[in-house]
Formats: C-alpha cells, sequence, structure tokens
C-alpha cells in the first residue's frame, strides 16, 4: 500500500504532491485508489454473499446440522429436509455434461486451431459464440420438444439394449432423466470450451509448431504432441469454466431433468438439481423453515463451486509445473 | 495499512445501510393527489386482478394499483413484514402465519377456479366427437398420485369407465415441481378423499411427492403431458381450457361424476353450509348433486389497520366495486362467480377495516 511513485519524480513533483491538489493532480495516486475500490468491492460482494447465505440459513442449520448434507428425504409438509438427492443430481448432471462435452470441445477447437483453414475457422469460431448467447431457456424448449423425445424413442431402446446390464440403464425411460439433463448441459457447455481451448491453441507460439515441423513431425503429431500439451492449462481452465457453467444452469436443467428429489443410479431416472429446487420452490415457500432450507442449499452449491474452482487453481498449477506455459 | 481498513470499513457500511423497501414511499414524480397501491401474490387470479386493477384505474384515475404475480408464498411473506399494501393467495394463511403479521390480517374471497385431472393417453385423448373424458373416482386419484394405481386398465378405473377401452401401460404421473396455489388445492382435495394421503403426504404449496415427474407451471406440467403418452397431471382448469387439453369428471361427494365447468364450480361453493367469519374456508370436496370437487376460492389479504387514509379508501372502495360491479367480468376469463350470499358477508367485513 505504500505509493513509491512520487519519489522518482523529481524535486518539482514532490512539492506539488505535498499539497491537497498536487496529490490529485497527481494521476497514479488517483488511479491507484479508485482502481483499489473497485477490487475491494468484489471482495465485499464475495463476503457478503457467502455471509448473508450462512446467516439466513440458520434455521435448518441448527435443526439439521451436517444431517442436511446426507439426509435423502425432501418433504415440506413434515419439514424435513435432506439435500443428497440434489447434491447428487447437480453432480450427476454436470459430469455427465463433462464427459460428453469435453472430448467434442477440445476435438472441435484442435480441429478449428490448428487443421481447419483459417476462413472456415473464423466463420465457425463466429458461429460458436453466437449459441454461447442463446438464453437457456431456449435450450431448455429445444430440449423438451426434441431432446428428450429423441433420447427416449431412439437412445434409450439402444442404450438398455447394448449396457442393460449396468444399472446406468435400466427401468423405464420417460425421457425427462438425468440423461436429458446431462445432455442438454454438454450442448450448453460446448461453446464456452471450444471458444476458450481455440484461443488458447491459437496463442500458443509459432516457434513451437515451426520446431516440430521441421523435425519431420505431421501436422497432427504438432498438434497433439506440442500445441495442445503447450495450451493445456488454458484448456484445463475452460474446461472448469464450463463445468462452474454446468453446476449452476438452471432453466435448462429444470425443463428436463423430471424434478424429483430421489437418488436412482439409472441416468434414465428423473432427478433435480439445486439450482433448479431453488428456482421451483423459493416463491412460494410460506414457512421460515422451508425458505431456510432452500438457502442452506444455496450455500452448498456456492461451496460446491468454490470447491471446483480451487480443484481447478491446483490441477493447472500442477500442469504447469511441468513445463507447460501458464 | 489503515488506510486498507478505512476503505473496507466504508464499503461495508455501504452495503449494509440499504434497508428494506418502505412501501411509504412519497413519489415526487407522481400527480398530486394520486395514491399508488402496490400489491404481490398468487399467480393463479393475475388474468382477473390485472384486468380489474386497470379497469379500475380507468373509472377513477387517481387511483393506481400495482400487482406483481410473485406467488401465493411470497404474496404471504410480505403482507406479514408489510412491505406490500396487500397480498393475495390461494392458500389461506396459517393460525401461525396470522400470529407473525403485526396487524390482524383480513381474508376476502375474489373468485372461484378449479383443478381438473389432465391426461394423454393415444387412442382416447385424440378422439374429438367420441368420449375423451376418464371418470375418475377419488380413491383413483388418491391411488394414482401415491404411486399404488400403476396401470391405466387398472380395476378401479375400468369399473367407472365401462365406454373406453383402458390400455394395459404404465401410468406416469405428472406434478408441479415448484410451489404452487394449484398444488395446494390438489393437494388438500386428496387429503380429503384418503387418509392415506393426509397421513403420508399431506397438504401443501409443494410437497414430498412418492411418485412421478415434476414440470415447472402450468406450462411445465402440460409440455411433460403432451410428451410423454400414457401420463396424467393436474392443471388449472383456466390453463387447461385455454390450451384446450383434455381433462376427466370426478366423482363427487354425492356420487356424481362431474366435469369442472363455471356452473359446477360455482356450484360447490354455494354447496358449503357454513362459511367462517373470517372466510378461511377450503370448499374441495364439497356436497352437492352438481358440485365439482376440486375447487377453491382465491382471497385478497388485506391488513385490517390501514393508517394512510387515502390508501384506505381507496382500498374499502375497490373491494366493494370488485364484489359488485367487478364480479360481472369474472366469467369472461373463465373464473366463477361468488355465490350472492358470500358477497352480503364480505360487505359486512369490509366495513370493519380501519
Amino acid at each position: 500500500m505504500q505509493p513509491t511513485t512520487t519519489a522518482t519524480d523529481g524535486p518539482g513533483a514532490r512539492r506539488r504532491a505535498r499539497t491537497f491538489t498536487g496529490q490529485l493532480q497527481n494521476g497514479d495516486r488517483i488511479a491507484h485508489f479508485t482502481t483499489f475500490i473497485f477490487a475491494a468491492a468484489i471482495i465485499v460482494i464475495t463476503v457478503v454473499l457467502f455471509y448473508e447465505l450462512y446467516a439466513s440459513s440458520s434455521l435448518t442449520r441448527e435443526k439439521f446440522g451436517w444431517r442436511f448434507l446426507t439426509g435423502a428425504t425432501w418433504d415440506p409438509v413434515a419439514l424435513e429436509f435432506g439435500a443428497l438427492p440434489f447434491i447428487y443430481g447437480t453432480l450427476v448432471t454436470s459430469i455427465l455434461a463433462l464427459i460428453i462435452g469435453v472430448p467434442l470441445g477440445v476435438g472441435a477447437a484442435i480441429f478449428l486451431a490448428e487443421l481447419a483453414p483459417v476462413r472456415m475457422s473464423a466463420v465457425l469460431a463466429f458461429i460458436i459464440e453466437l449459441l454461447a448467447a442463446v438464453p437457456s431457456v431456449i435450450y431448455g424448449l429445444l430440449a423438451i420438444f426434441t431432446l428428450v423425445p429423441f433420447l427416449r424413442d431412439y437412445i434409450a431402446p439402444v442404450l438398455e439394449g447394448t449396457l442393460c446390464f449396468l444399472p446406468l440403464f435400466q427401468g423405464a425411460s420417460y425421457g425427462f432423466s438425468l440423461l436429458a439433463g446431462g445432455c442438454i448441459l454438454a450442448i450448453m457447455i460446448l461453446p464456452f470450451i471450444i471458444s476458450i481451448s481455440r484461443e488458447v491453441l491459437l496463442a500458443v507460439p509459432r516457434e513451437q509448431r515451426e520446431a516440430s515441423l521441421a523435425l519431420g513431425a505431421t501436422r497432427w503429431e504438432t498438434a497433439w504432441h506440442v500445441a495442445v500439451p503447450y495450451a493445456r492449462p488454458g484448456i484445463i481452465g475452460s474446461i472448469f469454466l464450463a463445468l462452474a457453467r454446468a453446476l449452476g444452469e438452471t432453466m435448462a436443467v429444470t425443463m428436463v431433468i423430471g424434478n424429483a428429489p430421489r437418488i436412482n443410479l439409472s441416468l434414465f431416472a428423473p432427478g433435480y438439481s439445486i439450482a433448479a429446487a431453488i428456482a421451483n420452490e423459493f416463491s412460494e415457500a410460506t414457512s421460515n423453515m422451508h425458505v431456510s432450507a432452500l438457502i442452506e442449499l444455496g450455500f452448498v452449491l456456492f461451496c460446491i463451486t468454490i470447491l471446483v474452482n480451487a480443484v481447478a487453481r491446483l490441477l493447472i498449477l500442477m500442469t504447469t509445473r511441468k513445463g507447460s506455459a501458464a | 495499512m489503515n488506510r486498507v481498513a478505512s476503505i473496507l470499513a466504508i464499503a461495508l457500511f455501504c452495503t449494509g445501510c440499504s434497508d428494506r423497501p418502505k412501501t411509504d414511499v412519497v413519489y415526487s414524480d407522481a400527480p398530486a393527489g394520486l395514491v399508488l397501491i402496490n400489491g404481490a401474490g398468487a399467480t393463479f387470479p393475475y388474468p382477473i386482478y390485472s384486468k380489474w386493477f386497470d379497469q379500475y384505474h380507468r373509472l377513477f384515475p387517481q387511483i393506481q394499483i400495482n400487482y406483481q404475480s410473485i406467488g401465493s408464498g411470497g404474496g404471504i411473506r410480505q403482507v406479514i413484514e408489510g412491505t406490500v399494501d396487500f397480498g393475495a393467495t390461494d392458500s389461506p394463511m396459517t393460525d401461525a402465519q396470522l400470529r407473525e403479521a403485526k396487524t390482524k390480517i383480513l381474508h376476502f374471497p375474489t373468485v372461484l377456479g378449479a383443478v381438473v385431472p389432465v391426461y394423454n393417453i393415444p387412442g382416447i385423448t385424440e378422439e374429438i366427437n367420441g368420449i375423451t373424458e376418464i371418470n375418475f373416482t377419488p380413491d383413483a386419484l388418491a391411488g394414482i398420485f401415491l404411486g399404488k394405481i400403476t396401470k391405466w386398465n387398472d380395476p378401479e378405473l375400468k369399473r367407472v369407465n365401462a365406454g373406453l377401452n383402458l390400455p394395459d401401460k404404465g401410468i406416469v404421473v405428472v406434478h408441479r415441481s415448484d410451489g404452487s396455489g394449484t398444488t395446494y388445492v390438489w393437494t388438500d382435495y386428496l387429503g380429503k378423499v384418503s387418509p392415506e394421503w393426509k397421513s403420508k403426504v399431506g397438504v401443501n404449496t409443494s410437497v414430498n411427492w412418492p411418485a412421478g415427474l415434476g414440470g415447472k407451471g402450468n406450462e411445465g406440467v402440460a409440455g411433460l403431458i403432451k410428451q410423454t403418452p400414457y401420463s396424467i397431471g393436474y392443471l388449472e382448469f383456466i390453463y387447461a381450457i385455454h390450451n384446450k387439453m383434455a381433462y376427466g369428471r370426478v366423482r363427487n361427494s354425492d356420487d356424481n361424476f362431474v366435469k369442472a365447468d363455471l356452473d359446477s364450480v360455482a356450484a360447490a361453493a354455494a354447496g358449503v353450509k357454513t362459511i367462517p367469519a373470517d372466510f378461511r374456508v377450503s370448499i374441495t370436496n364439497a356436497s352437492g348433486h352438481d358440485s365439482y370437487p376440486i375447487s377453491s376460492f382465491t382471497w385478497l389479504l388485506i391488513p385490517s389497520k390501514i393508517p394512510v387514509p387515502a390508501k384506505k379508501e381507496a382500498i374499502v372502495d375497490f373491494l366493494n366495486w370488485m364484489l359488485d360491479d367487478g364480479q360481472q367480468m369474472v366469467e369472461a376469463l373463465a373464473y366463477a362467480k361468488l355465490p350472492k350470499e358470500l358477497v352480503e358477508m364480505e360487505q359486512k367485513a369490509i366495513a370493519s377495516i380501519e
């Protein structure tokens, strides 16, 4: 916090700095001060958010304690609240979205950055950024009217026929399911993974590629063995940004997930996510205990995202130590 | 480091000092004499309320009533905290909620609505000229939503639908996932006809459903039903009418299968023998030959003491207008009118607002 700028500006500047107006004329200090306030505001917002969520959920925290995280019953009539089905649904749909979305997204980014003709790459990148701007409720509608019937009539019978020995693909399929939630999330996070990974890959220095090509590597070998490892921290960053978005996505998920707070191993079964539960029940929650339980759900989601971000940092740190670029 | 601390303190103070919005804010740009009244609550009566408030503002330009349809729960909470001039709800306030409020809160029924069982059975719902209406007994509805009746050709359903070829298919139950007055009315009815429902699930704006899928809002439930063959759910009567969805008849307490319409809903209100002085009464499973059993009032929540005289006068005048001229507009929007005796009771109750 010690301003050191005036010291090197010569005796004239030092004299001016002694008076108040002189200090104002010195742009550095004002810039320092105002931008510091902006930065501090972010910390304040986060702290206030954390505190408000924590304080407003005191009723259920006192009544249920850690049981809130392990309980599987969500009964607003008997005022018995357990968040496990929601946590389960949130994690399963998000992980499913990553399993589907990451190979597709990173693959597409590699093609666009390394192998596609420049003009085609630019046009596609523009379209992908357009996709990122589509409101989630539109994705939800698309999912209700096309994805859900498609999953129910075509995908589910195939999976049931071939992979029925797995507990993941058993039971009746109505279409509205964890699987549908994961699929629509995968579609929604694709633009994030593709456009960030593409930018990162494009930022790989030319010399790296040229050196590899000069050694006789093919374009694919250069892309896979040189460019991708170099860009790995950025690609991992894009994946975690996508995961954070998947965890918090509300509208599209609630439209297709079936909204049933039950834990079911089968992906064909309906589930529920934390964000969907809050959006669904908050406006009509009449008892204080119910409101408190919903706020605590929000608190849990907040903690999960913090955890995800921490893991992302750690992963990026670990991979950068292995000698690629930051 | 002193400076850091002081800046943080200022920032914290700035976020901490924003208070809850007060309703008694004087809007400086409002024309002199304009009375602004704010209300919030139920979504179900929103179409008729917005029509009433608009019409009333045209008749009396100096009075403007703003209504936000944020849901019954929100309406109740805001009226308890006194952040709105009036609330609106589809489920009457509980005794505990009434005790929480600083001033006594009065309930005024405004219109009648109904909830109907809606289904999608390929081969039955498409039939336009033939029979598309399925008869439901109270036991059948409770059994289906408890997850005990799982096939469409269950004996309980076949027994009362002799003319229909009900398929040997599993029933997909669809319910509301958001808290809702519609759910309250539906579970209130099931609780009355099924002791098992009452003890296992209970009555509330959102409950722990034993079976099925959840859809957000009437539109969400309608979408799920349209998309899922062999499904059943419940919708607000008005929503089912506007979207031309097939809905069934329900057997009332006089053993008569009744289809929901304006007359059968009004009959349910007339079938209630004694209406309590505070108007908090459920009319589900009402007696009467033609009563539709899943009918309900919806209420305005008015504080019994309104400190601002101009507001008090405006609210009292509006209530009287609503019970008189206002009632003539409701049927055009598919709500049923209040019975005459109830209107007279309410007119007396309005006089108690101070």
